[in-house]
């Protein structure tokens, strides 16, 4: 006979454990023998996520300014701490947890859902909380006796625990490749590919792959083309084997384990079989809740990273908040104080959530948005509010009303940010381009849609009025608002290419026609060296440039003429008469652009009116350097390396001439020495061309790789554009994983260096000038995210230019490689 | 391009010495050469020609402090290191017209040859920093030299590989020829970039310089291969031994080239300092014996 329950918790990490020690307190409350609810892990073990954090890891408990609701006692420390502390509350209160619970599948309605389990067994709840996070199962091998045990293994944390083994490894991507290589070291190793090659692979692992299987000194061979048929689990022996389906017929290969690396299976696919809606095809959307986590199903909840709240402390308060929900209990969210103090200098005498719920109403774009993501952004967010007599803010303290002046700037043309304004009462005026004509908005409109989306430093500025109050949102979390609401992205979409147009055009065009041709223009996306038109093509439209860069070239050998970047125009000539294209355009990076074709283009110039002679003379300014530069080819192929290398979206890159260079790193040791012991530079590694080298250190991108996934948000850009890391660093990693310029690394901080003397005498620690050496100073520090801040801090700027004895570092942005190239 | 220490703010640092040659000349000749002294740095103008070559030798020499004070907001090092070229070249007339070619076996004319070598090493170290990057560049043909260092223990891993498919003979004769070579040694063999390689061919080892031994010994058996097999291997290791050649010849010319422009500071700082130890001497057995 199946049980019965009134709460069914899905997922055993922090979300999951905290619901469920919430439940076992209601439990305790009302005197129940026989637990009310049920918490399903399908792993052998809660807290699968933290269990595979390296051992010793430093867990941070951001965010700071939260407190911990939970039953379940969580703060900073080292990962084993955290587990035992959980391990021990488990026991001790009883929780009612069952591992190796697997849920295949969820039907049924509120009061009455029916899970079944992956072996069969059929379970039902009044109420469901999926708390399952975003990590996903492992792809098993799917066939009989592949469930995970001692001889079929879906990870492998150390290989070295394994000796003179026959290994079998499933897979061809990265980690079967790693491990593949790892345990070849010490075992007989076969790696099984379905395919006729590696071509999942990094390159690294590619090449590592192919000359390990070809080097006959290592232990390793490969199945190629070849399909798991079945497995025999191993006898008294120790050895089993698994059957292969292979182009030459099936095979038996013996072995004592197998470890299959097929990759996770992501718990999207899955939350959609609920019947839970995700409204945004885009990979990082999140289903939609309302404020009582609650999804469209009535009765089915989701807490926790698959919600959208990666953080371990958000995820447990909502594991303790919503069960109180469920159980009717109207509790005052965790970050209720919060909100308040973000609305507590407004002149308003409301409670905070009715403020909240008028700003929703006011400000159209929000009015569709479900109110816990509208919650999460005013929390994130700053809220400004302009009064005459107020004085210009100096450092505010985080959630709090901020209080500007009347006429305040909020930001200049030329200024580095990315942050996103909405109006919801009072007027902005602003600026589209530097010395453009000004605009007036009016309450509900927003602004700062243009660096959003480009990265790029600010076209004109910004102005608030008198009693006007604004919100103020960090770029972060408008993408992800924009990741997961298609309509939201639509209607900053809308806006943004209307903006852009009469930025370009400065046309006079009515809004209501502008807004026309508007909609009917469908933005394009370009993958870094993907052709957007081809020299000697007959072109139909032109690109205005709205993130990336344009890499126009001649000739066909790679020679770059010229480079654009957004809201340049693209192409333009094919509309002015001369419809053959004389270059050939390609992404430098990934770009996005706004074709136009030339109805809407003679429109939009038609109603220029005196910009025209503007638009014409950058035409030809644009014509005459892409001659200049088609006449010199040396320089046209610096330029060509440049933009390979991936410069194209950089704005302050080091760049070392090699016929300068003497190699005394004193570069590197200045930066060393200016932050932290660390250099954050390698002068040595990276590509060279002609005399130019490009070194492995941060070139502050456009849109930098880094911040997108920071959970802490630890990485910040300035003013000025230098893109740096602050203390919030938890050392988690992901931003190294997405510096596609290997510019950051995860390091222990540096010991203080000996005095002179005593590093002379007694040799100890390490000298003025040496590179820090890579173990812990001490037992309890952890490694942070460290990068080239662009010597923020450093009265007289970058050290490592300002410390060459030659004169060969120089750091520069793409705007500046014509002029880097010029004598060429 | 950008400016180097010599073209730096366009030359702002060699108007400056060439002004201050021409007060030095001025003062110089401003002395009197009538009646019992002849020009010499005894003279109130001596004394001034003096003080400034004495102040630009400590100010010369505070370039190595400078250098490491990464915080400091005073100028660019490469500013620093342009007018350290220029005044110190100043410094050797300077000086000159302060002694006045007066020489003899004494603790000043020691201080004054000892200056002549430190900016003798500094100009055949600003020399080796104009003409040398350059090449090192050139050399490394746009790769950095640590892919080079790693391609060449690829190539070995192979050659070995390969020659153990050959017969005894074959294979000893490459095995030493990889076990002999000699990439670096002493300061000297690394600078002059002498290949001290060798290959044992039968109970001999031979020079094996630039891999011309071995490669000359792998050619020379082809021809005689008896069987396919062998030929091909044979091509095979001949194949790999030149490209081994050439890596080998890249990472002995990145050693020499790095060496000479290190080499040259090995002389002018211990110079500098025995200048300066001098320097105070004279000064004081100057101003003791007044």
């Amino acid at each position: 006979m199946s049980r019965s329950y009134h709460t069914a918790i899905i997922g055993g990490g922090p979300a999951g454990l905290s619901a469920a020690g919430r439940a076992a307190a209601y439990d305790r409350e009302a005197g129940v023998a026989e637990p009310s609810y049920v918490l399903l892990e399908g792993h052998s073990t809660f807290a699968k996520t933290i269990q595979k954090y390296q051992k010793g890891k430093h867990v941070m408990a951001e965010p700071g300014f939260l407190n911990l609701r939970s039953p379940m006692p969580f703060e900073a420390g080292r990962r084993e701490d955290i587990l035992g502390a959980w391990q021990e509350r488990l026991q001790g209160e009883g929780i009612h947890i069952r591992y190796n619970a697997e849920v295949a599948d969820i039907s049924g309605t509120q009061g009455d859902f029916l899970i079944r389990l992956a072996g069969g067994e059929e379970l039902y709840a009044e109420n469901v909380v999926l708390s399952i996070g975003t990590q996903g199962n492992p792809r098993t091998l799917g066939v009989d006796g592949d469930a995970e045990s001692e001889f079929v293994l879906y990870t492998l944390d150390d290989a070295d625990a394994y000796r003179g083994e026959s290994i079998v490894v499933v897979g061809a991507g990265d980690a079967a490749i790693e491990n593949a290589i790892a345990l070849a070291k010490q075992n007989r190793v076969t790696i099984v590919n379905r395919r006729g090659e590696f071509s999942r692979a990094k390159d690294g692992n590619l090449s590592a792959i192919l000359a390990a299987i070809n080097d006959p000194d290592i232990p390793l061979s490969c199945l190629y083309e070849s399909h798991v048929a079945g497995l025999e689990l191993p006898g008294d022996e120790g050895e089993g084997a698994l059957l292969l389906k292979t182009p030459s017929g099936e095979t038996r290969v013996a072995c004592h384990r197998i470890i299959a690396r097929l990759g996770t299976i992501p718990p999207r696919k899955f939350v959609e079989s609920c019947g839970i809606k995700i409204s945004s095809p885009h990979l990082d959307a999140v289903p939609e809740v309302d404020r009582k986590y609650q999804s469209n199903v009535p009765g089915l909840y989701v807490i926790g990273a698959l919600g959208g709240y990666p953080l371990i402390k958000q995820a447990m308060n909502q594991g303790y908040e919503v069960v109180d929900f469920i159980h009717g209990r109207e509790t005052r969210p965790a970050d209720y104080e919060l909100l308040a103090s973000q609305f507590a200098g407004l002149p308003y005498a409301m409670d905070p959530e009715d403020v909240l719920d008028l700003y929703q109403q006011r400000v159209p774009m929000f009015r569709r948005m479900n109110p816990l993501a509208f919650r999460e952004l005013i929390i994130e967010s700053r809220i400004l509010f302009s009064e005459e007599g107020a004085s210009v803010p100096g450092s505010t303290r985080e959630r709090e009303t901020v209080h500007v002046p009347a006429d305040y700037t909020l930001y200049r043309n030329g200024e580095y940010s990315s942050s996103f304004y909405t109006l919801v009462e009072g007027s902005v005026q602003l600026q589209l381009e530097q010395d453009g004509p000004w605009h007036t908005l009016s309450p509900g409109q927003f602004f700062g849609e243009m660096s959003l989306i480009s990265g790029r430093p600010r076209e004109g500025s910004a102005i608030v009025k008198r009693d006007s109050i604004l919100i103020e949102t960090p770029r972060r979390i408008m993408v992800k608002v924009m990741n997961s609401n298609e309509e939201i992205r639509e209607g900053i979409d809308r806006v943004f290419i209307m903006r852009a147009l009469l930025a370009a055009f400065r046309t006079g065009i009515p809004l209501d026609e502008l807004g026309e041709i508007a909609a009917g223009i469908t933005p394009k996306t370009f993958e870094a060296g993907d052709l957007i038109y081809r020299e000697g093509e007959q072109g139909e439209e032109l690109h205005l440039i709205r993130r990336g860069r344009v890499a126009l070239s001649k000739g066909g050998d790679g020679s770059v003429v010229n480079q654009l970047h957004s809201g340049e125009l693209v192409g333009q000539m094919a509309l002015m008469g001369a419809p053959t294209r004389r270059e050939t355009a390609s992404a430098a990076v990934r770009t996005e652009t706004l074709p136009i074709r030339q109805p809407e283009f003679l429109r939009l110039v038609g109603q220029s009116g005196d910009y025209l002679p503007v638009l014409q003379q950058r035409l030809s300014d644009n014509l005459l350097q892409i001659n200049a530069m088609a006449s010199r080819s040396e320089a046209a192929r610096t330029v060509n390396f440049l933009m390979q290398e991936g410069m194209g979206e950089a704005t302050n890159a080091l760049l070392i001439d090699e016929s300068l260079c003497i190699g005394c790193d004193n570069c590197e040791r200045a930066c060393a020495e200016t932050h932290g012991g660390i250099s954050r530079l390698n002068r040595r590694e990276g590509a060279s061309h002609n005399q130019w080298h490009v070194a492995t250190t941060c070139r502050h991108c456009e849109l930098p790789h880094c911040m997108k996934d920071c959970p802490t948000d630890a990485i910040r850009r300035s003013a000025d554009g230098e893109v740096f890391i602050t203390d919030a660093c938890i050392g988690c990693g992901n931003c190294e994983t997405h510096c596609p310029y290997d510019a950051i690394s995860l390091r222990y901080p540096a010991a203080k260096k000996p005095g002179l003397l005593s590093w002379l005498l007694f040799g100890a620690g390490d000298g003025p000038g040496d590179v820090h050496s890579a173990s812990p100073a001490d037992a309890n520090s952890r490694k942070t995210a460290v990068k080239c801040d662009a010597c923020r801090d450093l009265p007289g700027g970058h050290a490592c230019v300002r410390a060459c004895p030659t004169g060969a570092a120089i750091r520069l942005g793409p705007d500046r490689f014509t002029e880097l190239v010029s004598v060429l | 391009m950008l400016p180097n220490i010599v073209s730096y703010a366009r030359f702002r640092y060699l108007w400056l010495a060439l002004l201050l040659i021409a007060a030095s000349m001025a003062l110089y000749f401003s002395q009197a050469t009538d009646g019992a002294q002849p020009r010499n740095g005894g003279t109130w103008q001596g004394y001034t020609l003096g003080t400034l070559g004495a102040l630009l030798i400590v100010w010369l020499s505070l370039l190595g402090v400078r250098k490491r004070s990464y915080r400091s907001a005073m100028g660019r090092v490469q500013g620093w290191t342009s007018a350290h070229v220029y005044l110190g070249l100043a410094l050797l007339v300077v000086a000159t017209l302060h002694c006045a070619l007066q020489f003899g076996l004494n603790v000043h004319t020691l201080a004054y040859v000892l200056m002549c070598l430190v900016v003798l090493s500094g100009i055949y170290g600003l020399y080796v920093y104009l003409a040398l990057p350059g090449s090192l560049a050139a050399n490394n043909a746009g790769r950095d030299i640590a892919a080079s260092s790693r391609e060449l223990e690829d190539i070995d891993r192979q050659i070995s590989r390969l020659a153990a498919r050959g017969d005894a003979d074959l294979s000893a004769v490459v095995d030493s020829a990889l076990e002999l070579t000699r990439l670096g040694g002493t300061t000297w063999t690394v600078l002059r970039g002498r290949d001290r390689s060798r290959v044992r061919v039968g109970s001999t080892a031979v020079d094996n310089r630039d891999q011309s031994a071995v490669i000359a010994h792998l050619a020379s058996r082809v021809p005689r291969a008896s069987r396919r097999r062998e030929a091909e291997l044979l091509n095979e290791l001949l194949d790999m031994f030149g490209r081994r050649q050439v890596l080998l010849r890249r990472l002995r010319r990145d050693a020499r080239l790095r060496g000479l422009m290190q080499i040259w500071l090995f002389f002018h700082i211990p110079l500098t300092v025995a200048l300066l130890f001098a320097l105070v001497v004279h000064v004081l057995s100057v101003f003791i014996y007044w």
